[in-house]
């Protein structure tokens, strides 16, 4: 690993320069569940961006592909640039889970060195990186907000690929947008009660009126994935 | 192995969100470790949550942050791999028992029925189940949720057969007395977020001993 603090402001620099990507956005607010990932950014709040910052933080930006970039290089530019975008938006959604300020600042840093200690466990083909990210941030939250554990699944026998399947990987990320906007389309109702279901006001016994969510394209999508991987590594 | 009785929407969504009881959330990892259905359809209430992220009201980071986060990780321990499976045990419940089968600290119940009480938070508690082949369980109703996943063998009950990675959802309108099928003893995990309600007086006098 090379010598953080020789990156870290020159990124701050660049970023300074262009970008009011991490500062709140009411219409952004106004209109939930329509950003998942960087590539998913609606069209009109397209950015220009110039030169090198292109290629680290645009709106269609390849996320997965910068946990890639840290998994196989250490990659520090790759790093800052899902810090930037994914940090803020993690200490907020831990402060609407009713973390304080400092205790939200604290578990997104923690989530976000466990994005870089974990990324050799991240799959493209099974989640978006928002998607990943909010399962550590979830179980940051049940460790410092609850003090009590959520044991998780076995990992996969196979673990991810060394060179996740392109195809699979892009439908995968086109189907969570699918998702992102069906969920954006809801009755405010059954938005209003899903929220409360994240967000913890809900018990399982509470959670009804979760029938009719767009779930089952997405759940087909990574039913082939774990087929085809298990059929790949048989 | 064949698995017919799944994971339900709101459950899998609770588990998804965050917001189970550590032994509820233990018993449904178990069965996710066997069923790929279900571990897909996980992966779809995971997307909402990372819906959750992706549109989350920004909130801005500390000046320091990103290099205090470089620091953690420069800092940070090699973490430990999960457990993996081990014979009928799915890695989490490896983790819960500290080894396989071999390594229960059972207690009896009677009838050859016994139990092991497993470490969770106090908001729900898990145990492992010993049924003998054959043999009944006492009937009982519920007066919360009782989720039983099994491990080993097979059970009956007025609803329908349990077997291996089979997991019943039991809620305050089933009463019920499961049975052991012939043949191999059954091994399950259950847990339950309130005292079962058994009909028997004498099973109901021994509760408060055995926890159940």
């Amino acid at each position: 690993m090379g010598d953080p603090a020789g990156y870290a402001p020159r990124s701050i620099t660049m970023i300074g320069s262009v970008a009011p990507l991490e500062k709140p956005d009411a219409s952004r607010a106004a209109r939930p569940y329509t950003l998942l990932a960087g590539i998913l950014v609606p069209r009109q709040e397209r950015q220009p961006v110039t030169g090198e910052l292109t290629q680290l933080q645009g709106p269609d930006t390849d996320w997965s592909a910068m946990v890639i970039r840290i998994r196989d290089h250490q990659d520090q530019a790759a790093f800052a640039a899902l810090f930037r975008h994914f940090a803020p938006r993690v200490k907020g959604f831990l402060m609407k889970s009713g973390a304080s300020a400092a205790l939200a600042e604290e578990c997104a840093q923690d989530v976000m060195a466990t994005l870089w200690q974990k990324s050799h466990l991240f799959d493209p083909t099974r989640a978006s990186v928002a998607t990943w990210i909010f399962t550590i941030a979830r179980n940051r939250r049940i460790d410092a907000l609850r003090k009590s554990r959520r044991p998780e699944p076995e990992d996969l026998p196979w673990g991810p690929q060394a060179e996740p399947d392109q195809l699979d990987a892009l439908e995968l990320a086109q189907e969570t947008e699918k998702l992102g906007a069906a969920l954006a389309l809801l009755p405010d109702r059954q938005r209003v009660l899903i929220e409360k279901a994240y967000f913890g006001d809900l018990s399982h016994s509470e959670i009804a009126a979760e029938t009719g969510l767009p779930l089952g394209t997405i759940k087909s999508r990574i039913r082939l994935a774990l087929d085809r991987l298990r059929h790949k590594m048989s | 192995m064949t698995i017919r009785h799944h994971i339900s929407d709101p459950l899998l969504m609770a588990y998804s969100a965050g917001h189970l009881p550590e032994a509820f959330s233990l018993v449904l990892a178990a069965h996710l470790s066997l069923c790929d259905d279900c571990r897909a359809r996980m992966g779809a209430f995971d997307a909402i949550g990372g819906a959750m992220v992706a549109d989350a009201s920004v909130v801005a980071m500390d000046d320091s942050s990103l290099e205090a986060t470089l620091a953690r990780i420069r800092a940070a321990p090699a973490s430990s791999a999960p457990a993996r499976r081990q014979g009928i045990f799915p890695g989490p419940l490896v983790d819960y028992v500290g080894g396989d089968l071999a390594a229960v600290k059972w207690r009896g119940l009677g009838m050859g029925v016994k139990q092991a009480i497993l470490p969770t938070d106090s908001n729900a508690t898990a145990r492992l189940l010993f049924i003998p082949a054959g043999q009944n369980v006492p009937d009982h109703g519920h007066r919360g949720t009782e989720l039983t996943l099994v491990l080993q063998g097979a059970f009956q009950d007025k609803t329908d057969r349990f077997g291996p990675g089979d997991l019943e959802i039991a809620d305050e309108d089933l009463n019920h007395q499961p049975v052991a099928e012939a043949g191999k003893d059954c091994i399950c995990l259950a847990a339950t977020d309130a005292p079962l309600r058994f009909n028997s007086l004498l099973v109901r006098m021994m509760q408060p001993l055995f926890r159940i």
